[in-house]
This record gives structure tokens, sequence and C-alpha cells, in this order.
């Protein structure tokens, strides 16, 4: 299908992009990588009175580390973050995640802050972006609000973003290189959404595991760190238990690819794989 | 009446300057103001990867980004890389191995191919069918593609 008709405003600086959400208000949309809003656009599911198409404000782009935070400004595309030397060493999660971010022809066009605004429930930056305890940087006339990922995700593409306001940036503390992190996602073709997925870290101790943040995504209404994972110290021994305990907390919807119990046993599959990875695999003897 | 833009872009290597509609995307734009009726049409919501055109050197879906986002990209069709002959060696590996039957997805499938040989890494099967996903193909069901991509990618390593 083709998209409704609407006004198109190409916004060449943050001023130029706050002016038109001022006056639009809830009838303007931020037009970014685009490939989550056009095929709504195309398909009539949304039909706004104006797109901003915040892409031609260069200063919105780019990968930076700053004070062990690394700063992906919100228009930087999937593809500089996969191909970016600075996140395969800082955020090796995000690293490997960003391989499992749609097509190929996909990851060349959306950009980081897009994922994070559209909030999809099955989408891998936001698991990400709550598992790295991640900060949002918004910005409107008014000044800049800083919202943590876990109070930015409300629900199915539901976020605390007020209709004025831009995602222009994000920041990320650096992994410590003692940490362990795991990364798995469930999906019927490499690329395509998340039938389930799971994003964790944790810290390495000498007999297991402590602090350990774990996200199951493509599963709940929006994605948050599991209060059964952080509240346990983890051992081999604990590994099936556990997984079930977290499995058995979550509150997944039912979809066309699964109802609410395939998700569970999904999900309990690959938070044991997960665990797995962070414990450094099974030993030898 | 919906108020038209104007663009100035490059297709092909050819300067183009339009009026356009707002919400006309960039694969509409090209194939009915341009008439390069190579780019197709298939799902126009990014799922089939059938409308890939390459925008200032990296493929993306022509139906997620309008034609009005285009003002001062170089754009390249599978005309334009059928023309410059940089397909040349994958047309033959996709004739060799019977890799096409209807032809509906060709076109993008080409430019997707042209993007992984030309970034020249060793891939094997399976992840030349991870960079491929993003194009879907109803008639082969993908072994005969894989093979004429790997057969192209085989040919560049014994190159250099």
């Amino acid at each position: 299908m083709k998209a409704a008709t609407f006004k198109y405003l190409r916004a060449e600086s943050r001023d130029e992009a706050y002016a038109a959400f001022t006056e639009y208000g809830d009838e303007g949309f931020v037009l970014a990588g685009g490939q989550s809003l056009m095929p709504m656009l195309n398909m009539r599911l949304a039909q706004p009175a104006v797109l901003v198409d915040i892409n031609p404000i260069s200063e919105l782009s780019g990968i930076s580390l700053r004070d062990q935070q690394l700063h992906i400004g919100a228009t930087t595309r999937h593809v500089e973050v996969e191909n970016s030397t600075l996140v395969a060493a800082e955020l090796p999660l995000i690293g490997c995640a960003i391989k499992h971010v749609a097509h190929r022809g996909i990851r060349n066009r959306g950009t980081f802050g897009g994922s994070l605004a559209h909030a999809d429930p099955a989408a891998e930056m936001p698991a990400c972006a709550v598992v790295l305890d991640a900060t949002l940087i918004l910005q409107s006339r008014a000044g800049e609000r800083r919202v943590k990922a876990a109070d930015f995700f409300l629900g199915v593409m539901s976020t605390d973003r007020r209709s004025d306001e831009i995602l222009t940036g994000i920041e990320l503390p650096a992994q410590m290189s003692t940490d362990a992190w795991a990364f798995h996602e469930l999906s019927r073709r490499h690329g395509d959404f998340a039938l389930v997925g799971v994003a964790a870290t944790a810290q390495r101790r000498s007999i297991g595991l402590d602090g350990l943040r774990l996200v199951v995504f493509g599963c709940e209404e929006r994605p948050k760190v599991s209060k059964i994972a952080a509240s346990m110290l983890l051992s081999r021994k604990d590994v099936a238990e556990l997984a079930t305990a977290i499995a058995d907390d979550l509150d997944p919807m039912s979809d066309l690819e699964g109802d609410a119990k395939t998700k569970r046993i999904q999900a309990r599959t690959l938070v044991e794989r997960s665990l797995e990875d962070l414990l450094g695999g099974w030993p030898n003897d | 009446m919906t108020e038209m833009l104007p663009i100035k872009l490059s297709v092909n290597g050819a300067v183009v300057s339009k009026l356009v509609d707002p919400r006309q995307h960039l694969t509409d734009f090209l194939r009915s103001d341009l008439g390069l009726t190579g780019s197709h049409i298939g799902c126009e919501h990014g799922v089939c990867g059938a409308c890939s055109v390459r925008v200032n050197g990296q493929v993306i879906r022509g139906c997620l980004m309008l034609a009005s986002q285009t003002e001062g990209a170089e754009i390249e069709t599978i005309e334009g890389i059928v023309e410059s002959g940089e397909a040349a060696e994958l047309i033959a590996a996709f004739v060799a191995r019977n890799a096409l039957q209807c032809g509906f997805c060709t076109p993008g499938i080409l430019l997707t191919a042209a993007e992984i040989v030309a970034e020249g890494k060793c891939l094997g099967r399976q992840e030349i069918r991870n960079e491929l996903s993003g194009n879907i193909c109803r008639c082969t069901g993908y072994h005969a593609i894989i093979d004429a991509v790997e057969m192209v990618l085989a040919e560049k390593m014994k190159e250099e």
C-alpha cells in the first residue's frame, strides 16, 4: 500500500526540529531511519500530519567514548554500530546483539535511537540498553531530560518520550573486562524479529557469578531486568533451577508465533544457555 | 493539493531534478518518474527486499525511504550496476548455477550480493545465507543462489 498524505519537513538543526514539534505536537512524527515507521506509514497503521526528518542533523550521529561512557548518537546507523571498533571493544554485548538486528539492507538505514524510541518488545537494542543500564538523552525546546532505560520503556511501542522531545543520544557505561555477558535469540530466519531472546551481564567471581542482570525480550510488553536474576549469586549447580525460576516469573504475551506457554519454554531454554555462557561453559571434568 | 517538493540527486551517475509528492517512496519514484523498472515492488513494508537500491554506496530498502529524503544523494539501481559491469560476474554465476526462476527477486539479490562481494570477506555458506536473509525468493529455495554467490566469492579469493 501507499502512505497517506503528510507534510514533510527536513530539519537541518535541532532548533528546527524543536520548533516543528512545538508547533505540531502529537501530529508530528520523528522520521529517523524509517525502518519501522515507513512500514507503518505504507500500511497506514500510522497517519501523521507531519513528518520531521532528523537525518540531516549531522551532530545526532556518531559514536564516542568519554569517561568510560560510550555515547551513541540517535541517528547512528545500525551498520555503524556493527562496524565500530569502539563498540566491539567497550560494549561486546551490543557488538554481538547488533548482528541480529534485522537484515543488511535495514541495518544500513535503521538507526540506534530509532530502535529504542520505537520500543518494539521483540527488538534487541532496547533489551541491551536495559541490561547495560543505559541513559537516554531527550531534548526539546524546554531543555534536556536524562532517563534510565529501565524507566524509558513503558509498554508495547510506548515510551517515556514526550511528543515535543527528540531522543538525541544514548550513553552506555563501558563493560568491564571482568564482566561476563551473554546473548541468545530464537528467530525463524537470521535477522527476523526475535520469537524470544535473552541479553545478560554478570560479574565473574571465583565461585560463580554475582550481580546478574538478565532481560528476556520478545516475550513481555517491555524489556525489564528479571527480579529473580537480580537477587541471586549463581554457581553451576543453580543453573537449571534459576532458569526455571526466571521463566516462571515471566508474563509472556501470546502472538502468532506461539502462545504464552510456548514462549515460556523457549525463554527457559535461552535463559539456561545464557547462564551457561556467563559461567564460561561447562567444565571438562 | 499536496505540496510537491523539489529534489536534486544523482541516479546511476546522471543528475536528476524533479518535483515529488512527499509521501512517494524511492522505488515508486525510480519506477514511475524515471522509468527504472528493474527495482521491483513486492511487499512494500520492508520484508521482501525486491525493492533494494543503493543509496550513497549502501544497499537499502527503496520502499522504506522517501524520494523526498534523497536530496543530494547518489542512487545506484540494478540498471546502473548492470551497465557499469559491476554485476557481470554475479550475473554469470547466477546463470551458471540456475540461481533464478521467475527473476522477480533477482535485482534485489544481485545488489545485496554485490555489497557482500565488495566487502571482500571470506564467507561460508551459512554466513552467505545470513547475509542474504533479507531478500526473499519464492522459486529457488535459495541453494542455487548461495551456490552462485559462493562461486563469485571463491573466484575473488583466488584473484587475491
